[in-house]
């Protein structure tokens, strides 16, 4: 009885809140007014019912949180994926039978289907890069895709001017990433949290307007149009077949970055940034270089974004700077974040819903960035350590757990 | 790595061999635009013409006899997604594309079907680099470039409005820049006006005061403003309100309904460019009931430019007795044709001869066109 | 120098709408360390409301002043509902959560907003009365500052010097500023502290709709995205004076404002914007929390 009547208020409350802009609508222009009463029902009879379900899953995230308070290293209990993870067998055929899917699925789906994949690919890497900087060292940055776009425009001006390839730009496309990187986090290496984040969202519209503006060099908002597809010795390829093998090649690229990624997480500088984020004043204390480590945070993050940028041009063969919004760095941050900060899998799963959900569910286009938007608040309400939260590393003693085991 | 190179060698080699080329015993017209998202309304109309010219020259026996098919493809507007829609067209097997809406889109579409030697038709279009690189020899377009309406600009504020000085704006948009760039070369060119200010303005600022104030102290006659409609209210808002007398001439991106809706009074005296009247010739007015009947409403932007190029698409397949892609263009290129925006062929380069614009003034509330 | 006056009267009037909503991300900031990315979406919902409440008195035959008066109190109504609201919905629950997750919350919620609005009513650019009226004794030198700038700057110093008043002496004024300090001690000594962050919203919403109603009837347009523009460069001063502080976001709010107004008339308005973060970088180079922040002492 009691939750109805607050969740009556609370239905009553939000078709208060709602009543000027759901139900009335005005054309000055025609001196008319249009009253859209059902709206009010449709609010009411939604909040309604929402009101219940909200209040049932807060007192189960709340539950849940007591139980993990009160038992013992509640906080670090891993989840049911992690446990299948964990077991060697089942890791080797999941990853097998994934990777079998993987390099089968141009030559079942069609062409467009591959192309859908290469974007969420691209965002996959996006993601991981951005996963080095924002989840692993803790900066928070709002203008990663600056370095997106530089890698784009390396390669798009390099093989306008010298004609030089896809590949040789590659590396240089994930170099200048890296320089763009050092020279954009050197000013603001004393700058902490909130403080950063403006300031990485400012150098983000800096690069976009630079590119708008400087004509001479970007060629402007019109754009850099037929842009090399990659080759293959001079091979001469059709769409459908050059399409495959940037699939390839993305796929290939996504290996890279989760065995890099990975292989970095668990090095001595991956550990210093972790430490980084977790406590820079005891991180210094205990004599880590905190210019070098935020540095390198910031130019390996960047690299990949440079490099993955190259690719994005050369898929396209055309880039302007609308390409490269503010939207977009707050997409790849979202990735990084609904995903689970610092967990690899985490951010690979996120990007594939971020990106390949709105790509299918075409038919709620109206609605879909209304769904997205939704969907980000309730996530971090619900499951603020993402979809897969990252676990810590336990270090344990090999031979101690195996006696155990043997008795 | 290098067993994974060949064997990717191997897989693109297949993938090369098996695209597919088909009998055709239909003429394919492919459609590609945005015909969902916050540009649709820009897409939409030119698809519907398509289907209507299609239904009707169906309805009369076809083309060269045999009947034509619609293969209709949403790209959005954005340049990633038209790649990979000119792919699929290409795929399927069209002969003749009517689209890309949006200027971006097509730039980046038009590659594809160039290597695979397919006539593209634009109604919207009009980015002046299209034809004029002459990259593209398979581009042809019903609506005239952004050069076209920069130099009528220009001439306009040179002989009409007696322009000395003339201040440019733009929005630091693809099309606004572009505009106003061909409004500055021309305007140098003609020796007869100075361009006093070449400036960007933010799309989406609070306030053009700091703007205004400067195009007060170049004392320029006349501002030219590249750029879309919410920008170009503004503009005019904040001149009326600092009491500024310069005349405000813009593009076909304000030519637009909303702008006198939004700026109201202050819009009173603006002249812009836009397409020429066209009311006036038959079958526009039939096309537009045509398109009435059909869907109970006004046809929205492009319709006519693209009721025309389907129709000379069309009309060119046929004309050439073929789809061969050289018959195709040549045909394109010596034919004449009549369609809702007149009599025309496309010159060398693709650019529709026979389409112009002209310069309006809002007057009351309403758009009326200057002769 | 006629220009220079120009150039600095319509900074003035810029910095000081940026101030107004600047202050509001500042509030927020300064007791729950939160960046209401959304801030910028609940002054585009107040000058939405004011729309419509225009458009609806004018068809019903209202005139003048008393258009005026009600559009604004109820757009400052209905932002300060929406702020409320928005507390108690994604942030509260959030309030133990990871320090990422609110503001990945707050960018959802801002793109929420935004779709709802284009959603509920419409994508297109609305006109917008122009409530202000024409004083007739600034005609003279209406080409220097109109009469809408002139009530944009007397409205805003008065907003200033109300907030400063209620923060300085009243009770909810001083419970605020004992949370900001220390949010346990507060609790300690009796202060409801969910209330003061309510209320915290609640002041920032209005100040927010303040300023929403009067730059939609400066520029006479609204439209569902004017809330991003207006809330980036707002957030981008309240940092520039130093986040968490309020006349830092006074003085913040000013400079970028006049900053802009004067590259733009001096230099070029290609790279307005690039100027406007050029400057807070330079800014928090120098004093890494912004002019009036205060320097504190990190604790471990």
């Amino acid at each position: 009885m009691k939750n109805i009547k607050q969740s009556l208020a609370v239905s009553l409350w939000f078709i208060f809140l709602t009543f000027p802009l759901m139900v009335v609508k005005v054309n000055t222009s025609e001196q008319s007014v249009q009253w859209r009463w059902m709206n009010i029902l449709w609010v009411g009879v939604g909040i309604f019912i929402l009101s219940f379900i909200w209040r049932y899953a807060l007192a189960r995230k709340e539950a849940n949180q007591m139980a993990a308070q009160s038992g013992q290293d509640g906080q670090d209990k891993p989840s049911k994926i992690h446990v299948l993870l964990e077991n060697p067998e089942i890791r080797t055929k999941a990853i097998l039978a994934f990777l079998a899917f993987v390099l089968v699925f141009p030559w079942v789906f069609d062409t467009y289907q591959s192309t859908i994949m290469i974007s969420a690919l691209i965002y996959v890497v996006l993601g991981l890069g951005l996963n080095i900087t924002v989840g692993l060292a803790g900066l928070l940055d709002l203008g990663y895709v600056a370095f997106f776009a530089v890698g784009a425009y390396a390669y798009a001006l390099l093989n306008y001017h010298f004609g030089l390839g896809f590949w040789t730009c590659l590396p240089l496309g994930a170099a200048f990433g890296g320089l763009f990187g050092v020279v954009l986090g050197f000013p603001i290496l004393r700058l902490r949290g909130d403080y950063l984040a403006i300031v990485t969202l400012g150098f983000g519209s800096i690069v976009k307007i630079v590119l708008e503006n400087w004509s001479d060099f970007s060629f402007g908002p019109s754009g850099i149009a037929n842009i090399e597809r990659p080759g293959l010795f001079g091979m001469q390829m059709d769409i459908a077949g050059s399409t495959t093998y940037i699939y390839y090649i993305m796929i290939a690229m996504v290996i890279l970055t989760i065995v890099v990624t990975g292989r970095l997480k668990n090095s001595r500088i991956g550990r210093a940034w972790i430490a980084l984020r977790e406590d820079e004043i005891a991180c210094v204390a205990m004599g880590i270089d905190m210019a070098r480590t935020k540095l390198s945070a910031y130019a390996l993050g960047a690299c990949w974004a440079g490099m993955v940028g190259v690719l994005f041009a050369a898929k396209t063969t055309f880039i302007n700077p609308a390409s490269f919004t503010f939207m977009e760095s707050a997409i790849i941050l979202s990735i990084v974040v609904l995903g689970g900060m610092g967990s690899i899998l985490g951010v690979i799963l996120g990007a594939m819903i971020l990106i390949l959900l709105p790509e299918y569910l075409r038919a709620f286009s109206e609605y879909r960035m209304l769904i997205f938007g939704a969907a980000m608040v309730l996530m971090m309400i619900f499951r603020p350590q993402g979809i897969i939260s990252n676990i810590r590393q336990k270090y344990e003693f090999k031979g101690l757990k195996e006696k155990s085991e043997n008795v | 790595m290098k067993r994974f190179t060949l064997l990717m060698a191997a897989l693109v080699a297949v993938a090369g061999l098996a695209s597919p080329v088909l009998a055709a015993d239909t003429i394919k017209l492919g459609v590609a635009g945005p015909h969902s998202g916050d540009l649709a309304p820009y897409g939409i109309p030119t698809m519907r013409a398509a289907q209507l010219v299609v239904k009707k020259i169906n309805a009369a026996g076809g083309v060269l006899g045999k009947q034509v098919e619609l293969l209709i493809q949403d790209d959005q507007c954005k340049p990633e997604i038209a790649t990979n829609t000119a792919t699929k067209l290409v795929t399927e097997g069209a002969n003749v594309v009517l689209g890309h809406i949006c200027s971006g889109a097509t730039k980046a579409a038009l590659g594809i079907y160039n290597d695979a030697k397919i006539p593209v038709m634009s109604p919207s279009a009009t980015n002046p680099g299209l034809t004029q690189s002459g990259d593209y020899p398979n581009f042809f377009r019903t609506i005239a470039s952004d050069d076209m309406q920069a130099k009528l600009a220009v001439d306009f504020a040179i002989n009409k409005l007696g322009a000395k000085k003339i201040a440019i704006l733009h929005d630091k948009g693809d099309y606004g820049k572009g505009f106003a760039e061909f409004a500055k070369k021309f305007a140098d060119e003609s020796g007869k006006v100075k361009v006093v200010l070449f400036e960007g303005i933010t799309p989406g600022a609070m306030d053009y005061s700091s703007i205004i104030q400067k195009v007060r102290r170049e004392n320029a006659d006349v501002l030219i403003f590249g750029g879309y409609h919410p920008e170009a209210s503004k503009l005019v808002a904040q001149m009326k309100r600092k009491r500024l007398k310069t005349a405000f001439l813009s593009d076909d991106g304000v030519k637009d309904a909303s702008f006198v809706k939004v700026a109201g009074k202050d819009a009173d005296g603006a002249y812009m460019t836009g397409p020429r009247d066209l009311s006036t010739i038959p079958l526009n007015a039939a096309a537009t009931a045509e398109y009435k009947a059909a869907y109970g409403e006004d046809p929205g932007a492009f319709f006519q430019e693209g009721y025309s190029a389907a129709l000379a698409l069309l009309n060119a397949i046929q004309k050439a007795g073929s789809t061969d892609y050289a018959a195709v263009t040549k045909a394109l290129r010596t034919e004449y044709v009549d369609t809702p925006v007149g009599r025309i062929k496309f010159d060398a380069r693709g650019d529709a001869e026979g389409v112009g614009f002209s310069v309006y003034q809002v007057q009351k509330g309403k758009f009326v066109e200057i002769k | 120098m006629e220009y220079f006056i120009e150039l600095f009267l319509g900074g003035l009037t810029r910095g000081s709408i940026y101030a107004l909503i600047a202050l509001g991300y500042t509030m927020v900031y300064g007791i729950i360390q939160l960046i209401n990315f959304a801030h910028g979406e609940i002054y585009m919902i107040g000058a939405f409301v004011a729309y419509i409440v225009c458009g609806v008195l004018t068809i019903y035959g209202f005139h003048g002043v008393s258009i005026l008066i009600i559009a604004g109190l109820l757009a400052i109504v209905y932002s300060c509902a929406y702020g409320y609201t928005l507390e108690k919905v994604a942030y509260r629950p959030l309030r133990n959560a990871p320090r990422l997750a609110p503001l990945i919350s707050a960018i959802g919620m801002s793109i929420f907003l935004q779709n709802y609005v284009l959603l509920a009513q419409t994508s297109d650019f609305l006109p917008f009365p122009s409530l202000i009226p024409n004083f007739a004794f600034m005609e003279p030198i209406a080409h220097i500052i109109g009469s809408p700038e002139l009530v944009i700057l007397v409205t805003t110093l008065v907003t200033m010097i109300l907030l400063t008043l209620l923060i300085r002496y009243t009770k909810i004024g001083k419970a605020m500023r004992a949370t900001q300090q220390d949010m346990s001690m507060a609790r300690l000594v009796g202060i409801n502290v969910d209330r003061v962050i309510s209320m915290t919203f609640v002041i920032g919403s209005a100040l927010a709709a303040i300023g929403g109603v009067l730059v939609a009837s400066y520029i006479g347009q609204v439209n569902f995205y004017i809330g991003f523009i207006a809330g980036v460069k707002a957030f981008t001063a309240a940092v520039l004076g130093g986040i968490g502080s309020v006349p830092g976001a006074v003085i913040g709010g000013l400079v970028l404002g006049l900053t802009e107004s004067f590259a733009a008339g001096y230099i070029s308005s290609d790279y307005e914007d690039v100027f406007a973060f050029g400057l807070l970088v330079l800014i928090l180079i120098l004093r890494p929390s912004g002019i009036m922040g205060r320097t504190t002492k990190q604790k471990v």
